[in-house]
Formats: C-alpha cells, structure tokens, sequence
C-alpha cells in the first residue's frame, strides 16, 4: 500500500481528516526551510509537500512566489529537496514532493524516482503534468513503489475525472477553485461539488483539498467532505512574516484541531 | 505585380494541405503536447474543439480572407532590395513586407483569427501577453474591432523599451499590466496571462501571440500565420519562375518563421533558416538562442527547447530585441531543427543593429529590430552562397516602435547627461547630418543597457 493511503486511513481511523502541509525549500535558506518543515510536522501535520521552488510556477499566486523566488536566485533545486524528505521522514512525518514537471525532467525521471524512493520520500505531486503527458513517471513510480498524485478541477468533464484518478496512486488532489494558490476568506461551493463527482469514480482513492485553505475553520469545514486538508499558502505566509517555524508548528497546530472538529466523512 | 492585388482570393492558390504534424494531442515528434495544470484542459479542449470547427466553415474562410484584404491590407507585396543586397555577396534579395499590414508586423494575421474563434465560443474579453508590444497592439486592435474587453500583459522592463506600443495599447482601449514578477519580460508576461486566465476562464479567451504554448496553440496559430509563406512562394515563383534557394526569418517564439516556412516545407530544395537572437554574444551567456544555446525540457505549456540551467530553472534570455527575449521556442522548431529541415543560427545584437541601419540607409524601409536579425543571417548567407542565389526574408514587422532603442544604439539624438527616461525622448530628431546617406554604418556607441 502506499505510504501517503496508509497515512490517509490512519488519519480516517482516529475519525479525522489528513492534514498535508505545503512548504518549499529554501525560503528562507535550505536548513530554515527544513526546520520549518519539521515544525509543521511536530505541530501536527500528517504528511508535508516539499516544494522544488522553480523559476516559472504557473499555478502559484503572489505568496508562494515570493517565497520560490528567493531559493530559486539562491540556486535551490531539486537536488536540495533529498535532505527535506529525510528530515520530515524522521520527524514522524510522510513527506510528499511538490514539483512542476521541469526539474524532474531535466533531473531525469527515472533518477529522480530511484533517489526519492532512497529518501524515504512517498511521491510526487505534479501540478502541470497530466496523465496524458506522464508516460516516463507512470512507469517510473510504478517500478519504484512510488505514489504519483494528479490533479482535478471543477472544470474538470467526467471522463477526465475518472482516467486521472486511474492514473493517480496515494491520493487525488481536488483543487478546489479555478484559480491560483492563495489564502482565501471563504472555501469556495465548488470544493464540495467537485469532490462528490470525484468520489463518484474514485472507489478506495482519498481525495485531498488544496487551493485556499487557511485556517482552522476553513479546515473544519473541508474535513467535513474530504479526506484530507492540504494548506500551502497560509504557511509559506508564517515564513514570508518573519514567524519561522514557530508561526509554522502554531498553525499546525490550529489546522490539525480544526481537521479533528468536524469528524469522520460518513 | 498584376492580378493578385486586384483579386488576392482568387490568385491564391488552393490552400496547400496542412503539415501532417502535430498528431491529435499536439504533439511534433517528441515536442509539444500539453503541460499544464488539469483546470485548464477544459478551456483548450473546447479551442481545439470550436477551432478545427472552425477552419474548415466556409463562413469562416470567407469573413477572414475578407478580413485579411479589407483590414489588414493583404497580400503583402515582395519588394526586391538590391542596394542591401550589394552587401549581401550579391546574392539577389527578397522581402516578404509584413511590416506594411496594419498594425505594422505579422502579429494581426494570427489575431484576427483567434479574435474570430473568441467570438465563435461566445467569449467577451480577451487577454494576452506582449514582449515588443505588436502583439499586444494586434489583440487590441482585433478587440476593438470586435468588441471585447482586453488586457494584456507586458514585462515591467518591455513597457519601458517599448513605450510607443503601450501607448498605443491604451488608445485602442485596452488595459496594460506591467508584469514585476521574475525577469519582467516576455517570459514572465505570459505567466501572468495563464494565471489570469486560469481564474477568469469562464469569459476569457487567451489570444497566444506565438507558435508556442499547449495544443492547439502551436498548430492553431501556425495556421494563421501560414498565409505569409502561402502567398509569397506564389508571388517569387510569378516573378522568377522559381523557388528561392532560401527563406530567412527571425524567431523567438518563432511565429513569422513558421509562417513562411510552412509553405516551403515540402520543397526539399528550400534551406529554411531561422535566426535566432545571439545578444551578446552566445558563448557570453547573454542571449537568447534558444535552440541554439538551449536543451529541451518543458516551459510555457510544451517540450520544446529551452534556456535553462542545471536545476531544470529557465534562464534569462537577454537581446536587444524585446521581441525575440524569450527563453523558448514553439515546438515545431525544435521539431525542423531535429529532423534536419530548418537551421538555427544566432545574431548578435551588433549584427542585427547594423543590418537595422543598412536596410535604413540603403533601401528607406526602417525594419523592427527583430526583422533585422533576419537581415543579418541573409547578409551572411548572401555571402555564402554567392551572386546567383535567391534569398526570400521575411521582413515581420516595422521599426517605430524600435527608433527610441536604436537612436541610443547609434548615439543618435540629443546627449543629454541625464537619461531622459522611458517615454521622454518623443521630441528628439535624430541629429541632422549624424547619418549620411552613404551605406556606412556608424560604429556602436551606446549599448542598450538591458
Ligand atoms: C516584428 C516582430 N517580429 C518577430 C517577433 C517575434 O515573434 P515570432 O518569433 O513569434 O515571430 C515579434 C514579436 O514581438 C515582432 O514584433
């Protein structure tokens, strides 16, 4: 079973949601930006997305931007996200890579799979790599066990629901807004629609929510349809403030009360 | 010429047939394709849809050749400029003058097309990027004419080189948002459409300047560029009797190239040749050659070649030319250059400046500074093949735009001690008597400091 699924149904045991936390390395520097990860951790995240800050981040608002900017002129790369899977991998978590398709490819695909699997990494999340496009990485996390996570969206037609949650291995990310990354006031009504058509093909598949989660409540209210809450943003904006890992395990903390409050999906 | 600026529709040949790339998903051989985030395959699986609809309604084909010869006053004619070409080994020349359709580049042809799919989907506002500015002035105009609200996208640092066009941006009505993000250029210019587009894509369209991009853009914009090559290789065959033994163009997303190579493609005696900006230099580092100087990889939507380094992080492309300052490349480029039926070579900002100022002083045409490093691969390539040879160069755009930029190049204009600043220099001549009307080229004296 995969690591991200097994962590899933933990969560889904103790009658909760997951909580995944979204950070890139690098921002401030790598070791800041690997403490905070495990702060994230601590404060009760289940699993955390390592960010490889890339130079032209498509899906990303003005927040995680700003934070990828800096590492990407300081040289971060791909190959500074290993030592981040170790760390959140020893401090309880499951660590998950968050990566545009480029620096994968340009890693090669079948190396970047053989030295994430040695870290102890589950995955990988690839914003702007659809199932269609993924022929070298479906074959590569096949042989290595590694879980691969597509996105959907609410423009998303039924038969692309179902061919990407086919394709998907540890959960399917339901971006919960057409939109970019970004703290929001409210979760958007397209959240709940767009997981229930999801759920509609994904049998035993959880389905995470990401795009606009920022606080406990919001957290809360997703948990309440979801199996698990992905928060980014609201993270990155703790370290862009100058709150460090601290700011970080804080808001863990108030996003893994929140994934508890609402209670097991029925 | 004779009938065809009478009757353009009828002297133009049956449309040829339509390359029999990309496949179905777009792709050119291992370029191309679709790498962009899952929200918005809906919105380019519904262009790609509404689009090969489109292409082949007779409706169509008739409101846009109409378009073509009422608006943008097609065909172009080929001018022959044989005191340019005494510099070129003698070697006869031809340009294809994109430069003299409204608007002043090839960048309308493609608008016009797109302006109509926008309004076939039932879209009310249309967005796009903009590196030197045409191809913002284009959608403006098209947006105008059509009725859709307009936003485009510009890097921060190409507002300020082309200030004229985002001017004229705004007199057409559209709205101009500087891109600060990145390397506030071209590059960064079109991340801020997709997000735009993104989250507004229930009534907008993005109306894709260049052969790049995800499917269909490559192949849709392709289409409606081809026009350029379709008439010209009728026009050169009228006048000569025969092919060229080369067809010359710019390329930095490289639409106007593809635009006249289409025709010739299935020509195996034709070199198509793609020039590429060299700014400094390509061994310096600070150019923007992609295929050339780069490795492929995905950007923008696509596999294509791109600038970029050991961490799979796009490059700063530099050229003097905020037109072809683009770290990419539309994937049938890098497909042509792969299977070995066009060449890529790089002009350096120095070369490119001073074929600018020949084509000035020797034939009273001033061309777009991306159009000139056209001209510098054919003075070079004149010389390498000699008297007899036949070289068609599409002449993509005009330089207006361009006078602010190269007045400074040629240290031309008042010398004031302070750098008057973006938009100041509108009531500076070029001094009297600074250029003869000889065909020397002045030295370079003052770099553009991008
Ligand atoms: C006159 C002119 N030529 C060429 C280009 C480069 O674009 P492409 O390579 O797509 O033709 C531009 C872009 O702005 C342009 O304005």
């Amino acid at each position: 079973m995969s690591l991200l699924a097994e962590r899933i149904a933990a969560a889904r045991a103790e009658g909760r949601a997951a909580l995944i936390a979204y950070l890139p390395v690098g921002y401030p520097d790598v070791d800041t930006s690997i403490e905070a990860m495990v702060a994230a951790i601590e404060g009760g995240a289940d699993a955390l997305e390592v960010g490889v800050p890339y130079s032209d981040p498509g899906m990303e608002g003005p927040v995680i931007q700003e934070a990828m900017d800096v590492a990407v002129r300081a040289g971060v790369g791909l190959r500074h996200v290993l030592p981040a899977v170790r760390a959140v991998a020893a401090a309880g978590g499951v660590p998950v890579v968050m990566s545009y398709w480029n620096p994968i490819e340009r890693y090669g695909v079948d190396r970047f799979a053989d030295d994430l699997a040695a870290a102890g990494g589950a995955g990988a999340i690839t914003p702007d790599l659809i199932p269609d496009e993924a022929g070298a990485w479906i074959a590569a996390s096949d042989r290595t066990g590694l879980d691969r996570v597509f996105l959907v969206a609410p423009s998303s037609t039924d038969a692309r629901l179902a061919a990407t949650v086919a394709a998907s291995r540890g959960f399917v990310y339901a971006a919960s807004t057409m939109g970019v990354t970004g703290t929001r006031t409210t979760v958007s009504t397209a959240a709940g629609e767009l997981v229930a058509r999801t759920r509609t093909v994904a049998g035993d598949l959880p389905i995470c929510v990401g795009l606009g989660v920022s606080n406990g409540d919001q957290a809360a209210e997703v948990a309440g349809f979801a199996d698990g809450v992905i928060v980014g943003s609201a993270y990155v904006r703790e370290m862009l403030d100058g709150r460090g890992a601290e700011g970080v395990r804080a808001l863990s903390a108030e996003l893994a009360d929140g994934v508890r409050r609402a209670g097991v999906r029925a | 010429m004779t009938s065809s600026a009478v009757h353009p529709t009828q002297a133009r040949p049956a449309p040829p047939a339509r390359p029999s790339w990309p496949d179905a998903t777009g792709h050119f051989g291992v370029f191309g394709g679709r790498f962009v985030p899952e929200a918005l395959i809906a919105a380019l699986d519904e262009l790609t849809e509404a689009y090969e609809a489109m292409r082949v309604d007779p409706a169509f084909i008739a409101e846009f050749a109409a378009l073509q010869r009422d608006y943008t006053g097609r065909p172009s004619p080929v001018t022959e400029v044989p005191r340019f070409a005494e510099h070129a080994g003698g070697a006869r020349v031809l340009l294809k003058r994109e430069d003299l359709n409204h608007t002043g580049s090839h960048k309308i042809n493609n608008v016009l097309g797109q302006a109509l799919l926008t309004r076939r989907i039932g879209k009310k506002r249309v967005i796009a990027e903009t590196g030197a500015g045409q191809h913002g002035v284009a959608t403006a105009t098209a947006a105008a004419l059509m009725g859709l609200s307009c936003t485009v996208y510009m890097g921060e640092e190409d507002t300020r080189r082309q200030a004229l066009n985002v001017a004229r941006m705004r007199l057409l009505g559209a709205e101009v948002v500087p891109v600060t993000t990145g390397s506030r250029t071209l590059k960064d210019a079109i991340n801020e459409a997709f997000r735009d587009w993104v989250t507004n894509v229930e009534e907008t369209n993005y109306v894709f300047g260049t052969v790049a991009g995800p499917h269909p853009f490559p192949a849709m914009v392709r289409d409606f560029q081809r026009v350029i090559g379709d008439e010209a290789r009728a026009q050169v065959l009228e006048r000569e009797g025969r092919l060229p033994d080369a067809v010359l163009a710019c390329v930095g997303g490289g639409s106007n190239a593809i635009g006249i190579f289409t025709a010739f493609v299935p020509d195996d005696g034709v070199r198509l040749v793609g020039l590429e900006a060299g700014g400094d230099g390509v061994e310096t580092g600070r150019h923007a050659a992609t295929i050339t100087g780069g490795a492929p990889g995905v950007l923008h939507g696509a596999r294509s070649y791109l600038l970029q380094d050991d961490n799979g992080q796009t490059i700063e492309s530099h050229s003097i030319s905020a037109g072809l300052d683009y770290p990419g490349v539309g994937p049938e480029h890098s497909f042509l250059h792969d299977i070995g039926r066009a060449e890529y070579h790089p002009v350096t900002d120095a070369e490119a400046m001073e074929a600018f100022a020949l084509l000035c002083r020797t034939e009273g045409i001033i061309p777009a500074i991306e159009s000139a490093h056209a001209l510098a691969g054919t003075l070079r390539l004149g010389r390498e093949l000699g008297p007899d040879a036949l070289l068609l160069v599409n002449l993509s755009g005009r330089g207006d735009k361009d006078v602010e930029t190269a007045s400074r190049w040629f240290g031309l204009g008042d010398r004031d001690e302070v750098d008057p600043g973006p938009g100041m220099d509108t009531d500076q001549q070029p001094t009297e008597g600074a250029v003869t009307s000889g065909d020397a080229v002045p030295g370079h004296e003052a770099g553009e400091s991008a």
